[in-house]
């Protein structure tokens, strides 16, 4: 059952309309103002990091995410809207990558876009019907009037706005919500595209039209042999919406599988977590305890080993515990001391930012002239109250030292796409290694 | 109106905030948006009352004309007692001293609501010298603290800026803030919208363990069924201005009496979702609403007397509070009423 999927076919297949391959997208940031003075240096952010992933022919595929899990960046990268990094997306057999905006031109006819906000969309000095039409024009298709205006008619009436002359020279400030979708992908369909990629087209709109334009989209689907890449925060829409999904976090698909097994045997705990957390409009369900502790990370600089291991309830000996978890379990614990009892602790560690460089051997500092025993005690205490958290499992080896208690962790390991079932996934709890190398770490302890 | 909402089982003798009858409409030059209109509920302390609607429905302006927090514009009328005491009309001096230790608020957008220029610590600082001038310093910040770690901030934090916090610790910070005055009541405006759903079931953990633990009422209004469910006791579901129904929350997810509660239930996509569904047509302009019952052009049930008369308040045999015809009052439906209404076939184009 656990086997490495290792690097898809690299034969192009007709039944995929794109191929992607270990797909990289960087951006670089300046930092703030603040962090200038203070002489933190700028990095970047790896918004896509590493995503490799196949769409095959008349399927819906969701990219499910979090803020900041990369899942916008990755659909637009796809399109060539922002430049990949590194990696491989072949439309068709023939690469994307690497082309200019005049040689890409053509190929974008074949993949279209929809954005969340249709307000933000449709450029409100225009009417409907110019706007509709102006791929067309823009793409040098068609130029003549009567013609432009007759293909929007067409695609018009196709996603509901009939009759079209209704909708032709309104403005988009005339229309509702819904219709402007409705517009928005007339607009996306009118040249004939292979793939369409939908940016959370439906969470800008209210509940009670958001399952007519998740309707109208499947009916043009069929009707019009689209493939499409559903972009989501929503596990609900996603759930009903997509044949497949993929579970981002921090730039990287955790987890990839057919939607039904997603949710009834989800594999990656940052799934499982997901789908916890979904509020449920039946209240004889509560909120639920369990939660993953924490928020998204910072990706400029994002965690060693697996990106969800600090949050993750099932983290083990090698996901990649290091200093700042220390940091983070530190502090959490201090809000739930008494104000007297936070600060008798607090003097006996000193500043803490010794832990905010990730490192698998760090020290928590002795306060100023004090002794490596107050923190090996504080440390102690932790252990105490907390026993239970994975995050000891990694912990490897601690040493009173003058400096403070010096903190060795297991050395982190890089999860990477294993099968399991019908899906891929990247956690360790499914690789036959990291559990052989967790076992060892075991029972070396239980030895000494 | 006969039953206008009184809950006076939980919250033991009389409500804490009780609204009555309350209007908020806006001036725009030409006729007025009728945002609110003569909409009338009550809470108890340590009880959570949903307000959910669609964008539009009146929801936000209810919740800022319940704490006087409206502009210029606005003309308001109705009553608003909390405590006992008439908030309507009351001078701005006063009602800004009542905003605060008495009604707490939290936004949707914390970061809107935060000084980017003032410390974590400079915000607790100055909220509770304007409310709580009695306390010293050392008070101050013990209290500070005790708040933000109780929200899970580390303590160690307290002197940084709030472009320093991600969203969800900011959430937390704004809550803090309110909580700090220990108000009675909380009015919380889509206060997870912005937040991701890991984060979300955080909050509302939050304000779970608040009710429990503080006896505070809170007002929760947001568009998103699933939190009231597991959020509220009660729930009031507005519709163009009013309240087309209000009850227990359990009682009205397992058997809505208005057909616009269970049409938007059936319209809302969730993990038990396994058929698309919606409602004909878009909501109204509060402009110029529909006559007579304001959801009749998109009802499903809709009668010959939903278009000829305003509905009256009736409560149901499971105690929702409901306006709906299908709900009587027998006597007031003339000659006919209950027959179907007729109407011409909705363009699809209409629909969204």
């Amino acid at each position: 059952m656990n086997e490495t999927a290792g690097q898809p076919s690299a034969e192009p297949s007709a039944e995929n309309v794109l191929e992607v391959r270990d797909l990289h997208t960087t951006y670089s940031v300046r930092g703030s103002f603040f962090d200038r003075l203070r002489g933190r240096e700028s990095g970047s952010v790896r918004a896509v990091d590493g995503v490799s992933l196949d769409l095959r022919r008349g399927e819906v595929l969701g990219l499910v995410g979090e803020s900041g899990s990369g899942k916008t960046t990755l659909g637009r990268t796809l399109l060539g809207l922002v430049e990949a990094t590194s990696g491989s997306i072949r439309l068709e057999g023939e690469e994307l990558t690497g082309r200019g905006e005049a040689d890409l031109r053509p190929l974008r006819r074949r993949m279209q876009i929809v954005f969340q906000d249709p307000h933000a969309s449709l450029n409100p000095a225009m009417t409907i019907g110019a706007l509709v039409a102006d791929p067309l024009r823009f793409h040098k298709l068609v130029s003549d009037r009567e013609e432009l205006r007759a293909r929007a008619s067409e695609a018009l009436e196709r996603v509901g706005l009939a009759p079209a002359s209704e909708f032709l020279d309104k403005f988009p400030a005339d229309l509702s919500g819904g219709q402007k979708q409705r517009a928005v992908l007339a607009r996306a369909i009118i040249l004939g595209p292979d793939v369409l990629v939908a940016d959370e087209p439906v969470s800008m709109l209210d509940m009670s039209v958001r399952a007519k334009i998740l309707e109208l989209m499947l009916e043009l689907k069929d009707e019009l042999d689209l493939t499409y890449i559903y972009i989501t925060h929503d596990l609900a829409t996603a759930k009903f919406f997509c044949d497949r999904i993929a579970i981002m976090y921090l730039g990287q698909v955790v987890e990839l599988g057919p939607a039904a097994d997603i949710y009834e045997r989800p594999h990656h705990p940052y799934t499982a977590a997901l789908l916890r957390a979904i509020p449920e409009p039946d209240p004889r369900r509560a909120v639920p305890r369990d939660l993953p502790r924490g928020e998204v990370p910072d990706a400029v600089v994002p965690p060693l080993g697996c990106p969800f291991h600090p949050r993750c309830p099932k983290a083990f000996e090698v996901c990649g515990w290091e200093s700042r978890d220390l940091r983070t379990l530190l502090e959490d614990r201090w809000t739930r001391l008494s104000q007297d009892d936070y600060e008798r602790e607090r003097a006996g560690v000193g500043n803490l930012d010794v832990l905010d460089v990730p490192s698998v051997d760090t020290i928590l500092p002795a306060p100023d002239g004090g002794t490596g025993e107050q923190p090996a005690e504080v440390l102690a205490a932790m252990r105490a109250d907390a026993a239970d958290d994975p995050f000891w499992s990694g912990v490897a080896a601690t040493e009173v030292t003058d400096a403070g208690v010096r903190v060795r962790f297991h050395e982190p390991r890089v999860p990477r796409d294993l099968s399991v079932d019908r899906s891929v996934v990247r956690c360790h709890l499914h690789d036959p290694e990291a559990l052989a190398a967790a076992e060892e770490i075991r029972s070396e302890r239980d030895r000494d | 109106m006969s039953a206008t909402g009184d809950n006076r089982e939980r919250g033991g003798g009389e409500p804490i905030l009780d609204v009555r009858d309350l209007r908020v409409w806006y001036g725009t030059g030409g006729d007025p948006v009728r945002a609110v209109d003569g909409v009338s509920f009550s809470i108890g302390a340590g009880e959570t009352l949903g307000l959910v609607g669609e964008s539009g429905c009146g929801k936000s302006t209810l919740g800022r004309g319940v704490i006087g927090l409206l502009p210029d514009a606005a003309a308001v009328a109705g009553s608003v007692r909390y405590r006992g005491r008439e908030l309507a009309g009351l001078p701005v001096k006063e009602m800004r001293e009542l905003r605060g230790p008495e009604l707490g608020l939290i936004f949707q957008e914390p970061m809107t609501r935060l000084d980017p220029l003032q410390t974590i610590e400079a915000h607790f600082r100055e909220t509770l010298r304007t409310h709580r001038p009695d306390l010293d310093d050392d008070e101050v910040r013990r209290r500070s603290l005790e708040t933000l770690a109780g929200m899970g901030i580390p303590r160690t934090r307290f002197g940084q800026y709030p472009h320093e916090f991600s969203g969800g610790m900011r959430q937390r910070i704004m809550i803090a803030l309110a909580l700090v005055l220990e108000p009675k009541v909380l009015i919380a405006d889509e206060p997870t919208t912005a937040l991701d759903v890991i984060v979300e079931a955080q909050i509302l953990g939050i304000l779970a363990d608040l009710r429990r633990n503080f006896d505070t009422a809170i007002l929760l209004i947001t568009h998103n069924l699933g939190i009231v469910a597991e959020a509220c006791d009660r729930v009031a579901v507005m519709y163009a201005g009013e309240i087309a129904e209000e009850g227990d929350a359990r009682e009205v997810f397992a058997e809505p009496a208005h057909p616009y509660t269970r049409e938007l239930l059936r319209s809302t996509i969730s993990l038990e979702t396994t058929g698309l569904n919606y409602i004909p047509g878009a909501p109204p302009s509060l402009i110029d609403p529909p006559p007579a019952c304001r959801f009749h052009p998109r009802c499903p049930n809709a009668m010959r007397v939903c278009a000829e008369r305003h509905p009256i308040e009736v409560r149901t045999k499971a105690g929702q509070r409901v306006s709906c015809w299908l709900h009587g009052p027998e006597e007031q439906i003339p000659e006919g009423g209950r027959e179907p209404l007729e109407r011409e076939e909705l363009l699809e184009a209409e629909e969204a």
